[in-house]
């Protein structure tokens, strides 16, 4: 049972008129773990996370959620996933704690609900009805309502879309608290940072596939690393370069200013470190730079906007 | 993989603390009834609340009721006294009250959760689609019960005398006709956009206050038309009421049918049309 994956897809696809929404996508989702859907605008990320809810009937391809049909077995399913909506979802005159209670009775064992508005500090906007509420007070209402059930599995549609810097870090507290209690979470984002922050896997989407799957570490690996340092002109690089690990080279774009280029390690900082001891070279500026989650996704999916 | 969220709890809330294991799931959807009463209870709530739905539904049949019968306005036949117009006003009030509500309220409440995406919203929640129904469906049946009672106590103010044996067949008139309007309610909330609902819903209630037997008596329309607005189901409501609660003749089977067939018809055609997106 707990073997299972939490979400199985394969091969969905999903057309709304002449347009393909999600083409052939395939991802698993380990339970008990945190997973990032990143990809461009129209991507193809919140179809794929609304087919899983049981919201959308693929017209190909498979989808198992916790090991159910979403579309066949929604009823069972819905009561044990909690869902936070990209947009909305309140009734517009209820007040935001009556949305949380109802949402709570609607459980069998659900969470103390007034702690778990403080805890997402909801409790100053309590008695305000919904219309007035503002978006990143809707956002935390939203997510309190998909975690007051105690699901097994959340699906979080960009959960700190809009959210001030604070909220935000409420929000990153309580995904990791739901990840060490042993509830599985698949978010969208459009923050690297977040990604990187909290997930253990991180799905790249573009055009309805998926395009790149790993953890943060590994999808950062390699790839555009590099150590710089200023030092004379042309230094005789050659004993720098039999020292460095396979996979490294190093050159001076211009003159005295030198890039080491490859995945940035401890070691291989100690390695150029050490190099320049031994000839007498003080590097001067010397910078590392790591390929971030960013650089990856903008190589995957180019820098142009999007329609 | 990441450390303990750096962040500290905000000082006093209590509990919810890492490694507390609060968020262990524990799933599980609440019995059926528990979430159908929560639902109504949420429902009732919202429209007992919502100023503009109570002038529709309350205020407006009452004002209509308290200056017809009082100030001999219309030309209500045999009708002098405001005891007798309050005779003819009356049913036709309640069931003008019990449209307002099950119809144009629902209607206009239902359009805009469904573009607000509530609908949406509850059907990731373990509440089934018909508990969802069932609930609005007991809120309006409360707030029914509530104006009706209004409603009555003022008529009988102001003189109103009905046949008590009435009561029985005026309830299932009231029933059914609520299944009707509220039928017709979610079907046009789940086919068209929230704001042609609200324009349709309204007009449809200016048009039925006056045209419906509700004040203007259906006798003073030429034949054909008369003909035609008889088949109405706010029409067949007013007059069944009338009968049933003036006269306490024999259950009016023609208002009975007419009903029937709308809810009926009207139950179907919402259910497969609805929309909830």
């Amino acid at each position: 049972m707990t073997s299972e994956a939490a979400v199985r897809i394969t091969g969905l696809v999903k057309r709304y008129g002449r347009t393909t929404a999600v083409d052939g996508l395939d991802l698993t989702v380990r339970r008990e773990t945190v997973t990032a859907v990143l990809g461009p605008n129209g991507a193809g990320k919140t179809t794929t996370l609304e087919t899983c809810e049981g919201y959308r009937r693929p017209d190909a391809g498979t989808v198992r959620v916790l090991g159910l049909d979403p579309m066949a077995r929604g009823g069972g399913l819905r009561a044990r996933i909690g869902v936070m909506p990209q947009h909305g979802g309140g009734y517009p005159g209820a007040r935001a704690m009556e949305l949380l209670r109802h949402a709570a009775r609607l459980h069998a064992h659900p969470l103390p609900v007034p702690e778990l508005a403080e805890r997402l500090g909801l409790g100053s906007c309590g008695r305000t009805p919904y219309r007035r509420l503002s978006g990143g007070q809707r956002q935390r209402l939203a997510l309190a309502m998909a975690v007051v059930g105690r699901p097994e599995l959340v699906f979080l549609d960009e959960p700190t879309a809009g959210l001030d810097p604070q909220a935000r870090r409420a929000v990153w507290g309580l995904v990791r608290q739901l990840r060490a209690d042993g509830v599985t979470v698949v978010l969208t984002t459009h923050f690297m940072d977040e990604a990187e922050e909290l997930a253990d896997r991180v799905a790249i989407i573009d055009d309805g596939r998926l395009i790149a799957e790993g953890t943060p570490a590994g999808l950062c690996r390699g790839g555009g690393d590099s150590l710089r340092f200023a030092g004379r002109p042309g230094l005789d690089l050659a004993a720098l370069r039999s020292a460095l690990p396979l996979g490294s080279g190093v050159d001076e774009p211009t003159p005295g200013l030198y890039r080491v280029t490859g995945e940035v390690t401890p070691h291989l900082l100690a390695t150029v470190t050490a190099w320049c001891a031994q000839h007498g070279v003080l590097p001067d500026r010397i910078t590392t730079r790591r390929h971030t989650l960013e650089d990856v996704f903008l190589e995957l999916t180019g820098k142009e906007l999007r329609p | 993989m990441s450390p303990a969220d750096p962040t500290p709890p905000p000082a006093g809330a209590p509990p919810l603390g890492p490694g507390t294991g609060t968020f262990a799931p524990r799933p599980g959807a609440a019995p059926l009834p528990r979430m159908i009463a929560a639902q109504t209870a949420l429902e009732t709530r919202l429209l007992l609340r919502h100023g503009e739905q109570l002038l529709l539904t309350v205020v407006i049949p009452a004002l209509a009721l308290l200056l017809f019968a009082t100030v001999d306005i219309l030309a209500l036949p045999d009708a002098g006294s405001t005891a007798e117009r309050t005779g003819f006003l009356a049913p036709g009030v309640l069931a003008l009250a019990a449209f307002a509500t099950a119809f144009t309220g629902q209607a206009i409440a239902t359009g805009y959760e469904r573009r607000y995406g509530v609908l949406k919203r509850l059907g990731a929640t373990p509440l089934p689609r018909w508990g969802l129904l069932a609930g609005k469906t007991g809120a309006v049946l409360v707030t029914l019960a509530l104006q009706s009672l209004l409603l009555i106590a003022i008529a009988l103010a102001l003189g109103w005398s009905p046949e008590p044996g009435g009561a029985p067949a005026a309830l299932l008139l009231l029933l059914l006709g609520t299944t009707a309007f509220s039928a017709l309610g979610l079907l046009m909330a789940g086919t068209l956009r929230a704001e042609a609902t609200l324009a349709g819903a309204n007009l449809v209630f200016v048009v039925l206050l006056l045209c419906g037997d509700v004040i203007v008596p259906l006798e003073n329309f030429p034949g054909p038309v008369r003909e035609v607005l008889g088949l109405l189901p706010l029409t067949a409501l007013a007059d069944g009421l009338r009968r049933v609660l003036q006269e306490g003749g024999s259950p009016p089977w023609g208002s009975l049918a007419v009903l029937a067939v709308w809810a009926v018809a009207a139950t179907a055609a919402a259910a497969r049309a609805f929309r909830w997106e």
